[in-house]
């Protein structure tokens, strides 16, 4: 799975949970993923760069490698 | 069931808490008060004869065949248009009366053909029938009189002829037209003894006129003036078998009207609780793509999409998918295999394919066409209410005072319910369009919206986001029924959110090009005006920001407090037959059938033992996701049943390079759609004329489908499933869908009290059915939201990332017209062409003579991501700067020039939002030669001589 679509993915889901506050939008866009995205995509993403993510899906991916 | 007429109480049902007791013919009768006469004697087994009532339109008295004596009251008063009254002493048959309707009937005749044994309606005529009601031998004054023979017939329309010599105006088809359509099309033109019916402006034709040809008129007719050209031909019914439409996702009911297997006419059921009745040009005429010469009947194989196609047996076919299947899933795992299911199919054959992918394959890589409609509704109406469905059944409109449409075209995408709700709004109740085209509803006979916001294609959460600021700030919210019903601390945080003065109206007026005034009036009049309730389609949900709109307009709907009665609601035109079917039967890739994310331990394991088998607890791919991952070799095998991703979904170039980096397409359809071009397997489909099962419409409404012809494939869809399942090593062994929905019942708890008998006795059923909701659920969250309290959710406006600029200034919208459906691969292969030949793109004048564009010239339709040609349409129904077309023919397909962007929650594309420059054109684009090249050596069936 390419990095840079799995990387605006994950962004648009934070930017359009943003404003529910920083802390919500977070645990919003780790749940999102979490519940959302096929193995492979997660793998992907985790393993990939993460230099283009947006603070909050940056800080959500680092929520989800925790549980792999 | 044999062929019999559907019943006719002459005049409409009245609902009434009063009762009213009447004497009819020596009979006590009690009916409801405002019944009339006729009415009450039909529903009490007399007769009375007539020929200008039918109890789809309204009393009108004309024909004056239906006299009564009533005791007391002076005259012969027609029993149509009298009401009963308590006490009321009522005659029917009377010498009197016989003498009145001979005479009558005498003078009917004396100006009609008399040549009932070659007329269509032999032995099916209400004029007919009448005649020997009355006992009519004789017509004293001959025939030679002034009569009306000899006018030319109008054959124009391709479903229906109407046949002047045969008419008695009695203006049933005008009323049907008036009432029940809704369309105003017909007229009684001249005066006495000139009168006659006629379509559109005198020099028309029913065909050139505004006619819709829903057949409400054909249906309505005593004659055989108006009348199927398929009865002219093929003669008679013989039974008539009720089932359920296939097309859109209003969920008619018809009775199939048959001789032996061949199908004569559709004709809408009376009783069917989601049309009454009514039916639009596609379910009552579009049905013949079902006997049409593409559809492939045989299967196929082969080894590569370059290679001719070769017919093979059904055994063979299965044996070779299956092979393959088991193959790339022991060498790449489950997770390289998925399917597809079909909204088109039954619930029953979609629980399947579901159920095929994840206890079969081994995967949860299983999704739906509701992935490119309405999985944003799904998505945005679990979070706020806690169900992915609409709140409301379609009589609840009848008690609207305001409806808001937004993003959804229903006089063309969901015909049978604008019917209803333009009577509503005839009747007085407001309308507040939001959409950036003039759709007929703004403007059409006797309606007109109070306020069109026609605002900017991709600003709709802007628009809902200052509706709310208006209401919240101007002190309009309904605080009590938040108070009770919703988390408050919630709504407290998004009243504060919507509050800001960035979100009015004023200050978005230059991002939704929505006059802020305009903008205001409307939110007041919502919040004002009774009771509102809130209708949606695609342009809601095909947007970037789809579930973020889904979500306001589920917090506008709560802070009017507009749910949780009649009249009110959120309200999702589904788009295609079964969509909300197909989601509750656990096509989407993180849930199981009823909404349960695959995560859920206790839920899996329900179903793995109810299968045998362990289930993948990670979720699996979307569609979109499905061609990334082809495109990295991880996904390689691909089962699509009714669909046609290549033309439906977006980006056409993506789309296809993902199917050819598959190793294994299979394709189970009607015809070679244009995925099939990329097939290595096709497995031939059965109609929704050949199978048993249910399909489910937008109001959740849970109907049977019943067969009424053999498969002419030989098996119908779920049997084809089974097979496949059978051939890959899974020991299924159903009977008949019922046992499927026996299954589903004992596995969804939304569908606990649901069985194809109990169906079959009550006629339909809306999910929830279970102890909570033993008889169904027609309004939800009546007492209280599915979720527990209602919940506001802050949605921001955040522009799409497709923008216009100099190389592609204008934006794109697409959408659908009332004859033809989805990507047409029906109603193409049938006479709706008539109406819609061919794709055409609106231009708005300016747009067009800035580029030097004339109406109908052919122009360029240019995006980021592909181009392609097609005929302009110059009109000011749609905004400078906006310009729409259509997606159902593949000569054009609109989806070359649609992008990747979608929906962030759920990836919905954003088909209503790309970029384009329109510039004049000579000829087709490279890609259409190319595809067109491409399409044709792909269809290639080499013939193998007999053995």
């Amino acid at each position: 799975m390419e990095i840079d679509r799995l990387t605006y993915m994950a962004n648009q889901i934070a930017r359009n949970l943003a404003p529910q506050g920083e802390e919500e939008a977070i645990e919003l866009t780790f749940q999102h993923l979490r519940d959302f995205w096929d193995p492979r995509m997660k793998t992907a993403m985790l393993g990939g760069n993460r230099a283009g993510l947006d603070p909050i899906a940056r800080v959500a991916v680092e929520k989800l490698a925790e549980l792999a | 069931m044999g062929y019999e007429r559907q019943a006719d109480f002459g005049t409409p049902e009245v609902l009434s808490d009063q009762q009213v007791t009447l004497t009819i013919d020596g009979r006590e009768v009690t009916v409801p008060a405002g019944t009339s006469v006729m009415r009450a004697a039909g529903q009490c087994g007399g007769s009375i004869p007539s020929l200008c009532a039918t109890d789809s339109v309204k009393a009108f008295g004309s024909c004056r065949m239906c006299l009564v004596e009533v005791e007391g009251m002076r005259g012969t008063p027609a029993s149509c248009t009298t009401l009963v009254a308590p006490g009321m002493v009522v005659h029917t048959q009377t010498d009197r009366l016989a003498r009145i309707r001979k005479s009558v009937m005498e003078l009917y005749i004396s100006d009609h053909p008399l040549d009932c044994l070659t007329c269509s309606a032999n032995n099916d005529c209400e004029l007919q029938d009448t005649a020997a009601e009355v006992g009519l031998r004789d017509v004293r004054y001959g025939y030679d009189g002034k009569n009306h023979m000899g006018q030319a017939d109008d054959t124009s329309n391709p479903y229906f002829a109407f046949e002047a010599d045969k008419c008695i105006v009695c203006s049933r088809c005008v009323r049907a037209c008036d009432e029940v359509q809704g369309t105003l099309a017909l007229a009684v033109n001249g005066r006495g003894f000139g009168s006659k019916i006629g379509a559109g402006q005198l020099e028309d034709t029913f065909l050139s006129s505004d006619c819709v040809s829903c057949g409400a008129c054909v249906q309505a007719c005593p004659t055989s003036a108006l009348m199927e050209k398929s009865v002219k031909e093929l003669g008679k019914p013989e039974r008539a078998v009720i089932t359920t439409c296939a097309y859109c996702g209003v969920g008619c009911t018809f009775r199939a009207e048959m001789k032996g297997e061949q199908l004569v006419r559709m004709v809408p059921w009376k009783d069917g609780k989601a049309n009454r009745g009514h039916s639009c040009v596609k379910g009552r005429f579009a049905w013949g793509y079902a006997n049409h010469q593409d559809r492939i009947l045989n299967p196929m194989i082969r080894e590569s999409v370059d290679l001719p196609w070769h017919e093979v047996s059904w055994e063979e076919a299965l044996k070779y998918t299956a092979d393959k299947l088991n193959a790339i899933k022991a060498q790449h795992g489950p997770r390289a295999l998925g399917g597809i299911t079909s909204s088109r199919c039954t619930n029953e054959e979609t629980f399947l394919v579901q159920k095929l992918v994840r206890s079969g394959f081994g995967s949860n890589n299983v999704d739906t066409c509701a992935r490119v409609c309405h999985s944003p509704t799904g998505y945005g109406l679990s979070k706020t209410f806690g169900t992915s469905a609409g709140t409301q059944d379609f009589d609840s409109v009848m008690e609207a005072d305001v409806v808001l449409v937004i993003g959804a075209n229903p006089t063309d995408g969901h015909p049978v319910f604008a019917s209803r709700l333009k009577r509503r709004l005839r009747q007085g109740a407001k309308l507040i369009v939001i959409d950036p085209r003039r759709i007929d509803l703004v403007k059409s006979p006797h309606i007109k919206a109070a306020h069109h916001l026609a605002l900017q294609p991709g600003t709709n959460v802007a628009v809902m986001t200052a509706l709310a600021h208006v209401i919240v700030t101007e002190g309009l919210a309904a605080e009590a029924f938040i108070k009770e019903r919703c988390d408050w601390d919630e709504y407290q945080d998004w009243a504060r959110f919507v509050a800001e003065e960035r979100h009015s109206p004023e200050m978005l007026e230059p991002v939704t090009r929505v006059p802020a005034s305009e903008l205001r009036a409307a939110a007041r009049l919502f919040a004002t005006g009774g009771n509102g309730a809130i209708y949606y389609g695609l342009g809601v949900t095909e947007h970037s920001q789809g579930s973020s709109t889904v979500m306001s307009i589920a917090n506008l709907a709560m802070v009017t407090g507009n749910i949780g009665r009649r009249g009110v609601g959120v309200n999702p035109l589904r788009g295609q037959n079964n969509v909300q079917g197909s989601c509750d039967m656990g096509s989407f890739p993180h849930e199981l059938p009823g909404y349960r994310h695959i995560s859920n331990a206790d839920v899996r394991a329900q179903f793995e033992a109810d299968w045998g088998t362990r289930l993948d607890p990670e979720p699996g791919l979307r569609i979109p996701n499905m061609l990334d991952a082809a495109l990295d070799g991880s996904f390689r095998a691909l089962y699509v049943q009714g669909e046609d991703i290549l033309q439906s979904d977006p980006n056409t170039h993506h789309v296809a390079a993902g199917l050819k980096a598959m190793e294994l397409v299979i394709v189970h359809d009607l015809f070679l759609n244009e995925t099939a071009n990329y097939a290595h397997v096709f497995l031939p489909g059965s109609t929704f004329l050949e199978k048993d099962g249910t399909f489910t419409n937008a109001e959740r409404r849970i109907q049977l489908v019943r067969k009424v012809m053999e498969p002419a494939n030989g098996y119908a869809d779920w049997e084809v499933t089974q097979e496949l399942a059978k051939a890959m090593g899974l020991g299924w062994n159903y009977s008949h869908p019922s046992e499927i929905m026996d299954e589903i019942a004992r596995l969804t708890p939304t569908f606990t009290g649901v069985s194809h008998a109990r169906l079959e006795a009550e006629g339909s059923l809306q999910w929830p059915v279970n102890d909570a909701n033993p008889d169904g659920s027609p309004i939800m969250h009546v007492s209280g939201f599915v979720r527990g309290k209602g919940k506001f959710i802050v949605t921001d406006y955040i522009p799409t990332d497709e923008r216009t600029g100099p190389r592609y200034p204008l934006l794109l919208t697409t959408g659908r017209v009332l004859s033809q459906y989805n990507v047409g691969a029906q109603t193409r292969r049938t006479d709706n062409t008539a109406w819609h030949p061919e794709d055409l793109l609106e231009i708005h004048p300016l747009d067009a003579e800035n580029r030097g564009i004339k109406d109908g010239d052919w122009i360029r339709l240019a995006s980021r991501t592909g181009e392609t040609t097609l005929r302009a349409t110059v009109t000011d129904r749609v905004a400078p700067g906006v310009v729409y077309t259509t997606f159902h023919h593949p000569a054009t397909q609109a989806n070359v020039v649609t992008t990747d962007y979608s929906d962030w929650a759920t990836n919905c594309p954003e088909y209503k939002v790309t970029a384009v420059q329109v510039l004049p054109s000579n000829g087709p684009s490279e890609w259409q030669e190319t595809y067109a090249s491409w399409s044709e050596k792909s269809r290639r069936v080499a013939r193998v001589p007999a053995e």
